[in-house]
């Protein structure tokens, strides 16, 4: 029988040494009101992946830096060749092209101030043009399993997610860190009943000690809106779906870790700067949380759902896994891993894992996943504060 | 012997079931890993995603799932009966959605 071990893989090798799954020519904004530009230059020139987003102006302290670094994590991503950065002023738009530039990768800023839409479009074409040129003669290279950085997130969660597919990235986890790999989770809104095994399985007490500052702080901002979460989970849905206490919950989701070790804490977009598995600090929104973990560098992403979580990113391929039979069958065009058999007894957890690495081995050789065929392209940037 | 339920450790407390069961039923209990544990006769039908005990709990006892503590018993539970918000409660809040509910 074939495995996934069998199936030799393959990856773009960046300038810096990091391993690519795609390759990506990117007409980066820096702000909302370049939107037009962007959009302008990917239409006129085959080959290129607009990101356009509604933010970047006005914006100050952690929450632009944030934004910033969203979008230079996003354009530094080996899954991305080259990248044109279009702002409306020079200063950010080189701030942004200078530290993508780091990596070595070919990348270019055109600001619109003093030319006006359409001779930056026509610039920023050119240039767009000629790395589509350069991304298109880069050739695919035998990579290792261990050169993957692969992130995950739940949604849409059911029983099914903390029994089956849950657990299932909690056991591909534990085989990539044996490998090597670097891995990222978080949710830190959603872990509430389960911090302490986060914790537990810290690497050193400096990490669990971080870690718990930032869950302390997001019980403290929902504290301070007036809120409280009292009464609000598990949820009525979670309830009918057999969860009873919101313990039970998280630790359903926390599944997604399997035994690892936590290495370290990310604040958010924060790129790990070792092996492991690493807890980034990060909203349970799924386009906000698969943005972030693009932007920290994750190449492949693993996202378990029960009901039927329809996620995808324009950078980070996303694999989505659900053992729900009922989804798996109503909305099989979203499910690319369908581990509905585990709840048959069809196969074990590690015939699960086995099923989600042979998709892994075929996304990371070039198979489209279910969101990327779907036009899945969620880009969405966490927004800390209001602007100025 | 039909298999119904799953552990997500063998020691735990509480399996789930993964079709929906009838009381009376003999159901075979299984780990992840796929190693058959035990059969257990159901005292109460089931729906697939909800709990089933795994031996007598003691009212109060911590009820333990993914070997860890998810509630306790607020009422002496029977192996073999329906675990949910009727008598388990979370240790961490001193009313869940459905006691605020139930109120």
């Amino acid at each position: 029988m074939t495995t996934y071990q069998d199936i030799p893989l393959t990856g773009y090798r960046r300038e810096n040494g990091r391993v690519g799954i795609r390759n990506h020519v990117l007409i980066l904004s820096v702000d909302d009101i370049s939107n037009a530009a962007v959009e302008g230059v990917s239409n006129l020139i085959r080959g290129t992946v607009a990101l356009p987003h509604p933010y970047g102006r006005l914006q100050f302290g952690a929450d632009l830096e944030l934004t910033f670094n969203t979008l230079i994590g996003t354009g530094k991503n080996p899954n991305v060749a080259a990248v044109v950065v279009i702002g409306i002023e020079p200063k950010w738009t080189d701030y942004i092209v200078k530290a993508i530039a780091e990596t070595g990768k070919p990348v270019a800023g055109f600001s619109i101030e003093r030319y006006g839409d359409l001779k930056t479009i026509e610039m920023a074409s050119r240039k767009a043009k000629e790395f589509v040129q350069f991304a298109t003669e880069l050739q695919r290279v035998p990579v290792k399993w261990e050169e993957i950085w692969v992130s995950t997130k739940c949604g849409e969660s059911d029983t099914t997610s903390g029994l089956a597919s849950n657990p299932t990235v909690g056991r591909v986890f534990e085989r990539l860190e044996k490998s090597g790999n670097t891995m990222i989770f978080g949710e830190t809104t959603e872990v509430t009943g389960a911090e302490d095994k986060i914790m537990e399985q810290s690497a050193t007490p400096a990490v669990a000690a971080q870690f718990k500052a930032a869950f302390d702080n997001y019980q403290e901002l929902v504290e301070s809106q007036g809120v409280s979460l009292l009464g609000t989970q598990p949820t009525e849905g979670n309830i009918r779906g057999g969860l009873s206490t919101i313990e039970e919950k998280a630790l359903g989701n926390v599944e997604k870790m399997g035994r690892c070790t936590v290495a370290s804490f990310l604040e958010p977009a924060e790129e790990p700067k070792g092996p492991g598995l690493h807890f980034m600090d990060s909203s349970s929104a799924a386009a906000e949380m698969v943005t972030l973990c693009c932007a920290a560098g994750a190449v492949l992403h693993l996202f378990t759902t029960g009901q039927g979580n329809i996620i995808g990113n324009k950078i980070e391929p996303v694999i989505k896994l659900s053992a729900n039979p009922i989804t798996v069958d109503t909305m099989s065009e979203h499910i690319d891993v369908d581990i509905s058999g585990m709840l048959r007894f069809d196969f074990n957890l590690d015939g699960a894992a086995d099923r989600t690495m042979e998709m892994m081995a075929h996304t990371i050789n070039g198979r489209l996943t279910n969101a990327e065929t779907l036009h899945h392209d969620e880009f969405v940037i966490t927004k800390l504060y209001r602007s100025a | 012997m039909k298999k119904g339920i799953l552990l997500h450790e063998a020691t735990d407390d509480v399996g789930v079931a993964v079709m929906d069961l009838k009381a009376g039923e003999e159901i075979g209990v299984a780990t992840l890993e796929g190693v058959a544990v035990k059969q257990i006769k159901l005292v109460s039908d089931v729906p697939l995603g909800h709990k089933v005990a795994m031996s007598d709990l003691a009212q109060d006892k911590h009820i333990i799932e993914y070997g860890r503590a998810i509630g306790y018993a607020a009422a002496k539970i029977a192996a073999g009966e329906h675990v949910h918000i009727h008598n388990i409660k979370s240790l961490r809040w001193a009313a869940s959605t459905a006691q605020v509910l139930s109120k």
